[in-house]
């Protein structure tokens, strides 16, 4: 420890300011802070602070992701596993297909958007923020398996520059950086992001077997609703069960529910996110589906029982993992249960009654993004009436 | 009758080197000082010169920009130096104090009871007990020409190692009497007395014509704003003020005696004390004469106050004004490898993402580093879960950056003072200094107005 303190301090005045490599000093400065807590003390206001800084938060985040990435990665090679020779492989030879095919992913987002951090972290004469260590993790698991990589890179770079520096860096940002990336694909380039093909990971030329079908529980529902055929478990390409475990086709770090609850667990007991954000989604949702199952419409979707929503799809991973961003999530506490709730509930309507767009949870976090301030506006104000009429009284 | 309030949010800090209950008597500090930089925006015009011979309850400088308030010498002696800083401002006016004996003012008290609140003010105003009394909003020196809606007293100290005050004002239960008799005369709207509803209150137990509400809870259930908010809470336009017991007690004291004498009990305290208890000495004393060789180790922060709330001083430092505490914590000037991640000591938090010393430890040597540097505003609901109050606290420091004036008065930043949001400040994710963004606030809130 004291050598590499030691040789770090002899580096230090090169990339300080006069140095000859001060034009890296922010991206130094994220590596020496990484490494090493400063021996900076209180110089004004409470002596004493809490153990708890933001590379701990995020850094918490990250292992909460853990169970979804891992699942994620073996999962991967499961589905082709399937999809090639219709029967498993081994248990090593999924997470190997997996990790082959993921981690380059996780490689190009994690470098690409650090960098852009790094730069512009450097061009404002900030640190650079630690946010990105999650949003970098987000990115992969919410992609498909087949996703080419220079689509994560500018879809990661679009993120980080219009989703979040634009607005000011992080803690500024209006969307959640994650999400822009993956709605900037969604919309940019449909046919990757969409439909019977990019949800298992297939070699080039290689051919499936019989009988394999690359549908989505969520495609199949949305076309059984437009053709009018009424609900039965048998619409769904894969049951439910197996969609709560989660080896069904899907994004890499979506599918398995348990994963995401393990997260939540991890989450909400580390106090880092917020419950509120998360069970509210989980009544929204609950609240729509029921209100359609007792609506009298007719339809796949209408009859489906309300708990399944939750299931299928990328629900969960929503719910827990992309509503909690703090940035982006309204910061009223009042305001948590509503926003929340109104996900819950667009992601059930944009679901039903959008064929266009499958999966509801990603529309649905982003325009709540959107809506966050004007519903922490409204929570503000009304603090602000109770305090004004404590004078009449 | 008042209030029972349970606080419940909030916390404890618990910190090693809490005081023993003995209270040690030592042999009086040489030098004294009065410094100017304890109270908030105030500048002194001097009213003595250097080498200038003063009696206890003279007055050594007066406010600028009201000579009504003076500030008097707790000590008869010698003006030994008048220490300037930045601008030839005035930091200190130290004081060499007479070895026995000291030579005191008389005020003329007699026939306290009947006499009218404009001359108990004067009284108060010329023997330099009136800085005692804070004003809300703005946290500044009361204001002598208004009379406020209520005056609270917090009759508990509920700081990380704070004084008992059941202990530090034992035999003083007459004075603390008088003292409340004197406050009952200045505010028409009463006197609000707010209690720990399971410590001991025996002496407060003669206290008459007051309202008493009894709270509970965790820290900051000791602090005035948070138990006037509870209570009473300052509305726009309103006017509070605010006063610590041992201040009432000198209060008390003075229209007793005609004498000033502001000796008090203060705690000694923290890790890096080896003795810490109560100690007799008065208001500016010298920290050489108090702590002497009470140190623990050598890289220490000596704070005049609470670790919370208190200020920096030096080792050759004085008791600040406000002050019945000094706490000595280690300095926290070392790197630690990989800290955030695996942390090598306990270290207080409210984070569970810290669960050994969340749940486990239950206290802590606790130094001045910050475990992290300052980041932009990221985690929400953190200041919440520690300030018991009707307040927007994340909404209200951000409007105070971004120096909206109307926006703060709307959040009541009129209801809230520093120490009010120094917890907020501890559990800061982020770092934020959140006491001295406040203190902006409350400057230009108090410029405007």
């Amino acid at each position: 420890m004291k050598f590499l303190r030691d040789q770090i301090d002899k580096i230090k005045p090169t990339f300080s300011e006069g140095g000859k490599l001060s034009f890296l000093h922010s991206t130094f400065d994220a590596f020496e802070t990484f490494l090493f807590v400063p021996n900076h003390t209180t110089q004004n206001g409470a002596h004493i602070r809490d153990g708890i800084d933001l590379k701990r938060t995020m850094f918490t985040v990250i292992v909460a992701m853990l169970p979804a990435l891992l699942f994620g990665l073996w999962n991967v090679g499961h589905q082709q596993s399937l999809a090639l020779t219709g029967t498993d492989g081994s248990l090593w030879d999924n997470f190997f297909v997996g990790l082959i095919q993921t981690l380059p992913i996780i490689i190009v987002s994690y470098g690409v958007g650090l960098g852009i951090e790094m730069g512009f972290a450097q061009f404002r004469g900030h640190p650079v923020n630690e946010g990105f260590l999650v949003t970098g993790m987000l990115i992969p698991l919410c992609m498909p398996p087949d996703v080419p990589l220079w689509m994560v890179g500018l879809a990661t770079a679009f993120s980080v520059v219009i989703g979040k520096e634009v607005f000011g860096g992080t803690g500024m940002n209006l969307l959640n950086p994650a999400l822009t990336a993956r709605m900037f694909l969604y919309i940019g380039y449909p046919s990757s992001m969409s439909g019977d093909s990019v949800w298992t990971f297939l070699p080039e030329g290689s051919e499936t077997v019989d009988g394999y079908s690359g549908a989505t529980n969520l495609g199949e529902l949305a076309s059984a609703t437009a053709e009018g055929k009424p609900w039965s478990d048998d619409l769904l390409s894969a049951s439910i069960m197996d969609s709560f475990w989660g080896n069904i086709q899907g994004s890499i770090g979506e599918t398995s529910v348990v994963a995401c609850l393990i997260g939540a667990a991890i989450l909400i007991a580390s106090g880092i996110g917020s419950w509120k954000i998360m069970l509210s989604t989980v009544l929204g949702g609950l609240f729509m589906g029921w209100v359609f199952n007792i609506s009298g419409a007719d339809g796949a979707y209408m009859d489906m029982p309300a708990y399944y929503h939750l299931i299928i799809g990328g629900f969960m991973f929503g719910a827990i993992f992309m509503t909690t961003d703090p940035v982006s999530a309204a910061q009223t506490e009042r305001g948590k249960w509503i926003y929340g709730f109104l996900i819950g509930v667009l992601t059930v309507l944009i679901r039903v009654f959008n064929p266009g767009y499958p999966e509801g949870i990603m529309m649905a976090i982003l325009l709540m993004n959107v809506f966050a301030p004007l519903i922490d506006y409204y929570v503000v104000q009304s603090n602000i009436k109770t305090r004004l009429n404590r004078v009449k009284v | 009758m008042g209030k029972n309030v349970k606080i419940k949010r909030g916390m404890d800090i618990p910190l090693e080197g809490k005081p023993s209950t003995h209270i040690h008597a030592i042999s009086t500090s040489t030098t004294f000082a009065l410094k100017p930089t304890d109270f908030k925006g105030l500048v002194p015009k001097l009213r003595i010169k250097q080498g200038e011979e003063v009696s206890v309850g003279d007055c050594l400088f007066t406010d600028k920009k009201n000579d009504k308030i003076c500030f008097t010498s707790p000590v008869s002696g010698e003006i030994a130096e008048i220490v300037r800083g930045d601008r030839r401002a005035i930091t200190a006016v130290k004081i060499l104090a007479d070895s026995s004996d000291y030579k005191y003012k008389e005020f003329d008290t007699k026939g306290y009871s009947s006499k009218s609140a404009d001359d108990i003010k004067s009284i108060l105003l010329e023997s330099g007990l009136w800085p005692f009394i804070t004003q809300r909003p703005y946290g500044v020196i009361a204001d002598t020409d208004v009379s406020p809606k209520s005056i609270h007293v917090s009759g508990f100290d509920s700081s990380p190692l704070a004084a008992d005050l059941g202990v530090s004002l034992r035999g003083q239960e007459a004075s603390i009497e008088v003292g409340f008799e004197i406050l009952n005369k200045l505010c028409e709207g009463g006197v609000h007395l707010n209690l720990h509803a399971k410590k001991d209150n025996t002496i407060y137990q003669n206290i008459k014509g007051v309202k008493v509400s009894y709270f509970e809870g965790p820290h900051p259930s000791g602090l005035v704003g948070v138990q006037i908010n509870n209570i009473d809470p300052i509305n726009k336009g309103d006017i509070v003020w605010t006063i610590k017991p041992q201040h009432v007690a000198f209060i008390g004291k003075l229209f007793s005696t005609g004498k000033l004498d502001l000796e008090q009990n203060i705690v000694i305290a923290g890790s890096e004390v080896n003795e810490p208890a109560y100690y007799t000495t008065r208001i500016g004393a010298s920290v050489d004469s108090l702590m002497k060789d009470n140190y623990k180790s050598d890289n220490v922060r000596v704070i005049s106050g609470n670790v919370l709330t208190g200020k920096k001083i030096e080792k050759d430092g004085y008791l600040g004004f406000f002050d019945n505490q000094i706490t000595v914590i280690p300095e926290g000037d070392h790197y630690e490898m990989l800290g955030w991640l695996f942390p090598s000591y306990a270290r207080p938090t409210l984070s569970s993402t810290l669960p050994l010393s969340k749940f486990l430890k239950k206290s802590f040597s606790v130094n001045t580093n910050p475990h992290g540097e300052p980041r932009a505003y990221v985690v929400t609901g953190q200041y919440e879960k520690v300030l018991p109050m009707d307040i927007m606290p994340q909404q209200l420091i951000k409007a105070v950056m971004a120096k909206d004036l109307e926006l703060m008065e709307n959040l009541g930043i009129y209801e809230v003072i520093e120490e009010d949001v120094a917890l907020c400040e501890f559990v800061c994710t982020s770092k934020i200094n959140v006491q001295q963004v406040l203190s902006e606030g409350l400057e230009l809130m108090a410029e405007e107005s």
